[in-house]
């Protein structure tokens, strides 16, 4: 009985050649645009840069006038993203009530809209995504230009841009919720804001707030990150002890950062679940 | 006749959320209490016409050849900045995975998971900030800070889907004495691979938009360019790099949205 030989050779073995020659192909561009050049990392001058700025790292800054400012810029931090999303609501409600389809009286029915309406929900929307597609640190960018360092300009950055956001994931809760009760009182001669604050809400409140306090989370993150292009809080001084290479210091800023960020995450989760 | 008594009765009123909704009220008025913005600043007539300006400055976008051909180079750098970084998380990502699913011990596994938590929850342009360091100005710089942060992101996603797959292949084929590298990679690799694809590729579309801003500490890219021709206050350019900007985050939101209905229909 003759043995049959073994067979070892992959039977994929082409498919996968041309596979890895042709993510070369697409790589080696890439690695150009990129400037590709880990060798930097390992040249002496660096190295003893980035030496000298880890070192610093193992024994974080924590003289007590310091660890004070740092707690300050982290309330200045929260602060931001606090009043940024207080100011996105009263931009973002009334733009979710102009917007949702929910509402609309003359979709009842007739299953179509008339053309003003339609046409004020279309220029609302384009100016939701045009408020949501630039990014936040671009309008703290400019802002800073225009009202000067600090908290303000982060404050409008992330005004305008959860404004945005809110406004088209407010209204997409809202049509994705259950039609019917909102309609009946709409088909009844409710007003659109019984209709709204009866019929349409009590089922979507939870999602709404759940939603809200997410961003929340998220603009805190958002509000530490702008301060780098001098928006104010936690973000500029951490810009400003990396300029100037005091490796303690962004440790410890640092450290607080990771801190405030799990804590937004647990009380986001705390606050989603006891008001849900 | 009293209609009244025919309705139901009124459902009771929540009264335990009160003290959060109140909490809440008092933190915003906080917030705006401790940071006394600017309002006046922004509201008076000088800072009006000063604002009107700065804007009007953008009017005509900068469309001359060489400049669009500059930004075009810029967007390629900010597409293969977020494509590197993606890809070295990945390769990371997955190797840390390994050990954050707990696959050399519950020891091990705590320590990568507490790597890859830190690692994710500093946001990519601050590891970008501390990497200029080591890196130097430039997009490579950028590529890092995305690696760095993505790796986080993906590791912790991998090592939840490995912990969570079905090992039984993997078993069969170690019962029959395949060594362990090679009992992983033809068994539960295959396996995990669409939903690892599907994370790295969302992934992607992230880092893209990060990517674009990333330039803005000098890490090269669009954010970049946008920095540079702000600071010299050339509002045309920028208005270009903005406009540039947008159009990459709408293409790629678009061809990601495209490619999603394409796969799940």
């Amino acid at each position: 009985m003759a043995a049959v030989p073994m067979q070892r050779r992959d039977p994929a073995f082409r498919k996968r050649i041309v596979t890895v020659v042709a993510c070369l192909l697409l790589l080696w561009p890439m690695l150009v645009y990129s400037e590709f050049k880990p060798w930097i990392l390992f040249d002496a001058q660096s190295m003893r840069a980035t030496g000298a700025f880890l070192a610093d790292f193992l024994t974080p800054a924590h003289s007590l006038q310091f660890l004070t400012m740092v707690l300050e810029q982290t309330w200045i931090t929260v602060a931001i993203a606090t009043c940024g999303l207080a100011l996105a609501l009263l931009g973002a409600i009334p733009a979710t009530l102009l917007v949702t389809e929910r509402l609309s009286i003359s979709l009842l029915g007739t299953h179509r809209m008339r053309l003003p309406a339609r046409a004020l929900r279309q220029f609302v929307r384009v100016v939701l995504i045009l408020l949501r597609s630039v990014p936040e640190l671009v309008w703290a960018l400019l802002f800073v230009r225009i009202v000067g360092l600090g908290p303000t300009a982060g404050v409008i950055a992330i005004a305008l841009t959860y404004c945005g956001m809110l406004g088209k994931v407010y209204a997409e809760i809202l049509e994705s919720s259950d039609a019917h009760a909102s309609d009946t009182l709409l088909a009844n001669g409710s007003s659109r804001m019984g209709a709204l604050l009866y019929g349409a809400l009590p089922e979507s409140a939870a999602e709404l707030v759940s939603y809200t306090v997410y961003r929340w989370e998220c603009a805190i993150r958002g509000s530490a990150v702008m301060g780098f292009v001098g928006a104010g809080g936690l973000g500029q001084r951490m810009d400003e002890s990396i300029k100037m290479m005091a490796g303690s210091e962004v440790a410890t800023m640092l450290i607080m950062f990771v801190l405030l960020v799990a804590a937004a995450d647990l009380v986001s989760k705390w606050l989603r679940r006891d008001l849900v | 006749m009293n209609h009244i008594n025919d309705m139901p009765p009124i459902p009771p009123r929540n009264r335990a959320s009160l003290p959060l909704v109140l909490g809440m009220i008092a933190l915003v008025v906080a917030s705006f209490w401790t940071l006394n913005l600017e309002w006046s600043g922004f509201w008076s007539p000088s800072a009006l016409s000063a604002t009107q300006d700065f804007v009007s400055g953008f009017a005509p976008p900068e469309m001359s050849a060489p400049f669009l051909y500059k930004t075009f180079i810029a967007t390629l750098e900010t597409l293969a900045m977020s494509a590197l970084g993606t890809v070295l998380a990945v390769a990371a990502g997955l190797a840390l995975a390994l050990a954050g699913a707990g696959r050399f011990g519950a020891a091990p596994r705590a320590f990568v998971r507490l790597i890859l938590n830190v690692m994710r929850s500093v946001p990519e342009l601050v590891w970008a900030t501390i990497l200029l360091v080591a890196a130097g100005l430039g997009p490579f710089a950028g590529m890092l800070a995305l690696a760095f942060h993505t790796t986080g992101v993906l590791g912790r996603l991998f090592a939840d889907s490995l912990e969570n797959a079905n090992l039984h292949a993997e078993h069969t084929l170690r019962t029959n004495g395949a060594p362990a590298l090679a009992a992983f990679v033809y068994s539960t690799l295959p396996l995990l691979l669409p939903q690892m694809m599907s994370y790295t590729l969302y992934r992607w579309e992230n880092n893209i938009r990060a990517a674009a801003v990333l330039g803005v500490v000098g890490a090269g890219g669009l954010g970049g360019m946008l920095k540079f021709h702000l600071s010299l206050f050339q509002m045309p350019q920028a208005a270009t790099v903005i406009i540039a900007m947008l159009l990459m985050v709408v293409l790629v939101d678009a061809a990601s949205f495209g490619l999603r209905r394409a796969l799940t229909r």
